[in-house]
């Protein structure tokens, strides 16, 4: 089982590689449109320190949902995903690969390039640690989420817009806390509760979210 | 189905039982709904007292409390039988499921609307970024997606399936979804603004509310009956019964 | 009784924009939401009497 998810592990890198432009437009999204809400509301210090937690996280949430549609419908449409269904591997282990190359390849350069940003908000150096560690903790929920979405429109018409309408509201309680960390710190009181939180929803979407992304893999695709 | 005198339930879980059981309940529902109401809207209007703080403005919670009540029971009980339907395969659990989001959407919508009115008088901005209301306006969200995912896939029954996924992560998420935002609304609100906190509640208004809860209750069943009744003669547009229900009509 | 006339009734203590607003789109929806059933189930039964009627003069021009 561990070879299975090793080799989907490393064939979705190897293919994501291959295709960096894809990639990199996450990455790129994320960057232009934090850099949009200074332009749209002003360059005062305070302010943009003050917004700079939820500004940067729902940038974040918006540049992951983005990349869900490269998560299963390439492999659908070329056949994979059917020979994946069919295989003697059990669904959820090769799901599980799968988001988590996800998460290396569209959230984890979020995670790195975060700091950065949050200098040109003005963020104070620990709470630059704190949002890099509530990105560390709530960008793996957000690709598992998302990848139930994705499995469920698969295929669908108008499926991105529609995975944005599902994914977002179950994203919120992660927004939530994962901005919020940043704010506590910036503000002096601590982000441990927070952290905590959302490493208590990082484990429930790991027991869960493979699952229901399997089935509704199966469903997509009987 | 072993033949016994005793009466099953499982006798009415096939389309073509339920549609004229659902028939013959839905107006028993509707006048049960109207009497409620009716009932309800007396005991707001000419019963319950004149709240000292907030003024008449309070009597919206009449409809704004019950409305709630409705479109988070309404979600649960769409994730029942959605559940139902995934689990054991059954065609006609799904189309309840799928004839009860458009109502749920509905007293969503009430909610949040009622909230607002209530809310500009009371404490003086239209929108209030309280626990309460803001669950709501994901919860709409929530109902908005089930409608979206199951009109937007062509085959009934994997519109059917998938809806189910969907509903049960909303389920799942719901109580998470709300504990988040109450928790985001005290930090950023402080204790002072608090729909829930509404006037001490006299008896005659909690009494209002249930009643109107109850009406709101029988009116959405009723409702329900009533499109699951059109879900069926679309779904089983096939079938022998349905053709010659049809042409009893036409 | 709390009202004392007809006017105070509506008048809602100032309120009668918020109170009435509430309960008029309230009313609005559900009815609302009544009509636009019977409706769909007028369409529904429209629709299926045409197919059905389209499909005996197929099977009709085949046999």
């Amino acid at each position: 089982m561990i070879r299975a998810l090793g080799w989907v592990l490393r064939r979705d890198l190897l293919l994501a590689f291959r295709r960096r432009g894809d990639v990199a437009n996450a990455l790129v999204f994320f960057v232009i449109v934090v850099s949009l809400f200074p332009l749209g509301v002003g360059p005062e210090a305070s302010q943009l320190r003050n917004m700079a937690p939820g500004v940067l996280w729902v940038a974040a949430l918006l540049a992951c949902m983005l990349s869900l549609a490269r998560l299963f419908a390439p492999d659908h449409q070329d056949g994979t995903l059917e020979q994946m269904l069919l295989a003697g591997e059990p669904l959820v282990v090769l799901v599980m690969g799968k988001v988590i190359s996800h998460w290396l390849v569209s959230g984890l350069p979020l995670v790195l390039i975060a700091p950065l940003l949050g200098l040109q908000f003005d963020l104070p150096g620990d709470a630059l640690a704190v949002l890099c560690v509530s990105l560390l903790i709530g960008t793996p929920v957000l690709s598992l989420i998302g990848a139930v979405a994705a499995a469920l429109t698969l295929g669908v018409r108008g499926s991105g817009v529609l995975v944005a309408l599902l994914v977002l509201p179950l994203y919120v309680p992660v927004l939530i806390f994962g901005a919020g960390s940043v704010g506590a710190t910036a503000a002096g009181t601590g982000a441990e509760a927070h952290l905590l939180l959302l490493g208590g929803f990082l484990a429930l979407a790991l027991v869960l979210a493979p699952w229901a992304s399997a089935a509704a893999l199966r469903i997509a695709m009987e | 189905m072993i033949k016994s005198e005793r009466f099953s339930w499982f006798h009415f879980s096939s389309p073509q039982t339920f549609y004229p059981l659902a028939g013959t309940l839905q107006p028993w529902f509707a006048a049960a709904a109207t009497l409620l109401c009716a009932a309800g809207l007396y005991l707001s209007f000419f019963v319950a007292p004149t709240d000292a703080q907030q003024g008449e403005a309070y009597r919206i919670i009449f409809i704004h409390v019950p409305a709630a009540w409705m479109s988070m029971f309404l979600y649960l009980v769409m994730g029942f039988w959605s559940g139902v339907g995934l689990v054991l395969n059954t065609r006609l659990s799904s189309m309840v499921a799928t004839a009860l989001a458009p109502t749920g959407a509905l007293f969503t919508f009430i909610a949040l609307w009622t909230g607002a009115l209530w809310g500009k008088p009371t404490w003086g901005t239209w929108w209030v970024w309280d626990a309460r209301l803001t669950s709501e306006l994901i919860l709409l969200f929530l109902y908005i997606g089930f409608m979206a995912l199951q009109a937007a896939i062509d085959d009934p029954r994997r519109a059917d399936k998938a809806g189910a996924v969907l509903a049960l992560v909303g389920v799942i998420n719901i109580p998470i979804i709300y504990f988040s935002v109450k928790w985001w609304s005290t930090l950023h609100q402080g204790a002072s603004v608090s729909m829930k906190s509404a006037p001490s509640m006299a008896t005659t208004m909690l009494i209002g509310m249930l009643i109107m809860a109850l009406g709101f209750w029988m009116y959405s069943i009723a409702a329900v009956l009533a499109r699951v009744r059109c879900v069926i003669l679309e779904r089983e547009r096939h079938t022998e019964w349905v053709m010659a229900e049809v042409g009893g009509q036409a | 009784m709390n009202w004392h006339s007809w006017s105070e009734f509506l008048a809602m203590g100032g309120y009668a924009l918020y109170v009435w607003g509430s309960y008029a789109v309230t009313l609005v929806v559900l009815i609302g939401e009544i009509v636009a059933l019977a409706m769909r189930r007028r369409g529904v039964i429209e629709r299926l009497a045409k197919f059905y009627a389209a499909r005996r003069r197929n099977h009709e021009t085949e046999a």
